[in-house]
């Protein structure tokens, strides 16, 4: 473990932007690649929405545990490790949840496609939930820089 | 977020601008929605999104909910100028194929 960070929050819509800004600026010490970057902003993004629209409710004002490490493979490679954690109500069918366009708010204008994004977007991804006691998703990022030395390459050819 | 309105001919175009999330969207959503009411009699209707800095599934959503409202109003829609983190996630989820893009 090279560097690590918590963040606890109140699970409201305001802290959507902040969460996925934080995490993206502690980030950036894998020197990440725009799109690498773009793609860890909306993974947590889509997370802490969930946690946000689905795992409290009647009022309920619950918190978001954010963690993240980052971890060198090599002076070119690393991983950046994400956890978001939430004390809610659960999901009863993880594995329909994670279905693309499988929603439990269908009158919201929902997409469904939270989940489908965060595997979709980072190199992993797992998702453990008990109803009643709350959600934890689990996800890595593989910042790769060779691969970013090789994209300037073909951009300045 | 903020939209911008602006008709050219018989075309609405309908620029958004900042960042299109859960906390952005409900406001989004019923501005848009008036300016679509204010401009009955356009031909058609083009969502600007050059200058949308960021959008995760929430916006898929939005766009889902805005295609719906334009085709009660018998306007076609469109996208335009996404920029590359935004069109990943437009062509991952098929909004496409409902809202071409131009």
């Amino acid at each position: 473990m090279e560097n690590y960070m918590k963040l606890e929050i109140l699970a409201k819509s305001e802290n959507e932007g902040f969460a996925r800004s934080t995490v993206a600026a502690f980030a950036l010490t894998l020197n990440p690649s725009l799109n690498e970057l773009s793609d860890i902003k909306t993974a947590v993004s889509e997370a802490v929405t969930n946690c946000v629209v689905h795992a409290y409710r009647n009022g309920e004002q619950g918190k978001i545990f954010i963690e993240c490490t980052t971890q060198f493979l090599s002076p070119t490679e690393g991983v950046l490790h994400i956890v978001v954690k939430d004390n809610g109500c659960g999901i009863e069918d993880v594995e329909r949840a994670t279905l693309p366009f499988f929603t439990t708010l269908e009158n919201e204008e929902r997409s469904g496609m939270g989940f489908t994004i965060m595997q979709t977007f980072m190199s992993d991804f797992s998702l453990i939930s008990e109803t009643g006691k709350g959600t934890t998703v689990r996800m890595s990022k593989k910042i790769c820089a060779e691969e970013r030395a090789e994209q300037r390459e073909r951009a300045d050819a | 977020m903020k939209i911008y309105a602006n008709k050219r001919g018989k075309t609405l175009q309908l620029k958004l601008v900042g960042e299109l999330d859960e906390h952005s969207a409900k406001n989004a959503r019923r501005e848009t929605d008036e300016q679509a009411d204010n401009f009955i009699g356009v031909e058609r209707a083009v969502l600007d999104l050059s200058e949308v800095a960021f959008m995760d599934s929430t916006g898929i959503g939005f766009l889902i909910g805005r295609y719906k409202k334009f085709q009660r109003l018998g306007i076609p829609l469109y996208i335009a100028s996404p920029s590359q983190s935004t069109d990943k996630i437009l062509l991952m989820s098929g909004v496409y194929t409902l809202i071409p893009k131009i």
